[in-house]
């Protein structure tokens, strides 16, 4: 292990608040280092200005902190042009402005969209609202037999010539990780609009948009150690000018008279209203600490955990795991046989362990599991070794009084 | 169709919890010894036909599913409950609420605090952080049975 967890631990002020709580809930949010809060405080305390609009120098400070801040991310994309990366207040927000802008431009009545069975609500509901209603027909790559996305029948389904292809980059319920290489070229090769759901698959690896060639990429700020309220949407230019705004208002306009408006240029046609902008340069902290760490390592990490994690569970014989340690970015989804994950996670967390029970935003997927939900342990690159072993002390008895 | 017995077969049964039950929780007090009697408190009522699973009884909650049938006594006003959920701990914790409200009149129900038992049990020390798990919805459900 190139870190030495201790240090990084002390890095995270919560964990020193809450010594006594094992926090495995890293995929609904992670904590937050120091660098992430200190950014955020110094902007308010001494920058604290509205940007792009008043005269002023303060002013002029703020709006140049809040666009070195989309710099930072575009640089940590890969993205061609600054002007690639919207500010969305998280993934959902994104979805919401992508599927919108996509009606019309792009998508139109008899139109075909593929998305998997593993997609986030965030990835379904947005389609639902915004283009099932116009006659758009939403395609579901199934699962295999093991719970992984289906290469075989994604080919299948693109054949019928979906126009856009949306699918996750990692499973927020499974923890796996999709084969976004393969995913983007061949959809690519159909000729369908590409984009990924990066909200949980952001903190696991290094993503090069170009590289890739992935047309949308979403993520959340707060999945990637940056506060929440913030998110980015990154498209390639081509494809961000053909969406229609979703959000109509201040910055977002060149010209307004009562009876028209004209829209102004990329990103700010799609940033109606004043911005997040604590929020923005708290992300491209929390972009430029993950920098400085070795993500590889976290890497290994993580996985080291899940096996761990994993082979622990396997001990216990009425455990029924749904997500395997392969190709898995740090979550494990289990239920004991004939119980709630309700009463599994109620009986963790009198022990001091949070973890999340239920369908994860995910209810198409545990339909077609046909499994009521599932108790979800996420680790994070701050989990350590002790803490699995104490979690599986604590499953052994949830386990056992559960039996009784 | 809702068998009429079941509000009292239920109101015998929580009466028996009451009795037998509730002193056995206020006693102890490391949480697996009171966790195991909650879990086992669903046992006593008598059976809910799978049948009343239907979405016009289901209280939404986030995590586990409840359904929770009511009658009023036209003559007397008292509320009477019967319950299920596929989630044996919220099971347990709306069996101590309906032990507080069960066969109370309607001025009676508007006075009531069932919660409170729980807080004392140190079973849910706030009832607002239930709000996933369905017990804030069933207890809202319990007082809108007014």
């Amino acid at each position: 292990m190139n870190f030495d967890l201790r240090s990084l631990r002390q890095q995270f002020p919560f964990f020193s608040a809450h010594p006594d709580w094992i926090y495995l809930d890293n995929a609904a949010t992670l904590h937050k280092p120091q660098a992430v809060l200190d950014a955020m405080n110094t902007f308010y305390s001494q920058h604290n200005s509205n940007v792009h609009r008043s005269a002023h120098g303060l002013s002029q400070q703020a709006t140049a902190a809040f666009e070195a801040a989309r710099s930072t991310v575009a640089q940590f994309l890969n993205a061609r042009f600054s002007h690639e990366i919207i500010w969305t207040s998280g993934t959902t927000a994104g979805f919401n402005q992508l599927v919108f802008g996509l009606m019309g431009p792009v998508l139109q009545s008899g139109d075909r969209v593929l998305i998997s069975s593993m997609e986030h609500h965030a990835n379904i509901v947005p389609w639902h609202i915004h283009a099932l209603p116009f006659g758009v027909q939403l395609d579901v790559v199934p699962l295999t037999a093991d719970h992984r996305f289906d290469l075989a029948a994604y080919s299948e389904l693109l054949k019928l010539k979906p126009k856009v292809v949306s699918i996750s980059h990692v499973s927020n319920a499974l923890g796996y990780i999709q084969p976004i290489a393969d995913i983007v070229r061949l959809a690519k090769e159909a000729g369908a609009i590409v984009v990924l759901d990066g909200a949980q698959g952001i903190v696991w690896e290094k993503i090069d948009v170009q590289a890739l060639d992935v047309d949308f990429y979403l993520f959340s700020g707060h999945k990637l150690y940056g506060p929440t309220g913030i998110g980015v949407l990154y498209g390639k230019t081509q494809y961000l000018e053909l969406l229609r705004p979703l959000l109509g208002g201040g910055e977002m306009i060149k010209t307004v008279s009562f009876s028209s408006s004209s829209w102004n240029d990329l990103p700010y046609r799609l940033e109606a209203g004043t911005p997040n902008m604590a929020g923005a340069i708290g992300l491209a902290a929390a972009i430029l600490w993950l920098q400085q760490q070795d993500l590889t390592a976290f890497q290994q990490h993580k996985s080291a955990l899940v096996q761990r994690f994993y082979a622990g569970c396997q001990q216990i014989s009425a455990l029924e795991l749904l997500s395997g340690p392969t190709t898995n970015a740090g979550i494990v989804a289990l239920n004991l046989k004939n119980e709630h994950p309700a009463d599994l996670a109620t009986l963790l967390d009198q022990q001091n362990i949070a973890v999340r029970a239920g369908t994860h935003c995910a209810m198409p997927l545990f339909q077609a599991l046909n499994v009521k939900g599932s108790v979800r342990f996420s680790f994070a690159c701050y989990n350590s070794f002790d803490e699995i072993d104490r979690t599986l002390a604590a499953l052994a008895t949830a386990v056992e009084l559960l039996a009784e | 169709m809702i068998r009429p017995d079941i509000f009292t077969e239920t109101a015998t049964a929580l009466k028996k919890i009451y009795v037998n039950h509730l002193p056995q929780l206020r006693q102890l007090r490391d949480w697996q010894s009171k966790y195991r009697i909650l879990m086992t408190l669903g046992k006593e009522l008598p059976t809910f036909d799978s049948e009343w699973h239907r979405d016009e009884f289901l209280v939404q909650g986030c995590e586990s599913k409840a359904w929770l049938l009511h009658y009023q006594d036209p003559v007397t006003t008292q509320h009477f409950w019967a319950f299920d959920s596929d989630a044996r701990i919220v099971k347990g914790l709306v069996i101590l609420i309906l032990t507080q409200v069960n066969g109370l009149t309607a001025e009676e129900l508007a006075e009531a605090t069932p919660e409170l038992l729980l807080t004392e049990l140190q079973l849910q020390q706030n009832i607002s952080q239930s709000r996933s798990n369905g017990l804030l919805a069933v207890l809202n459900r319990v007082k809108a049975s007014l």
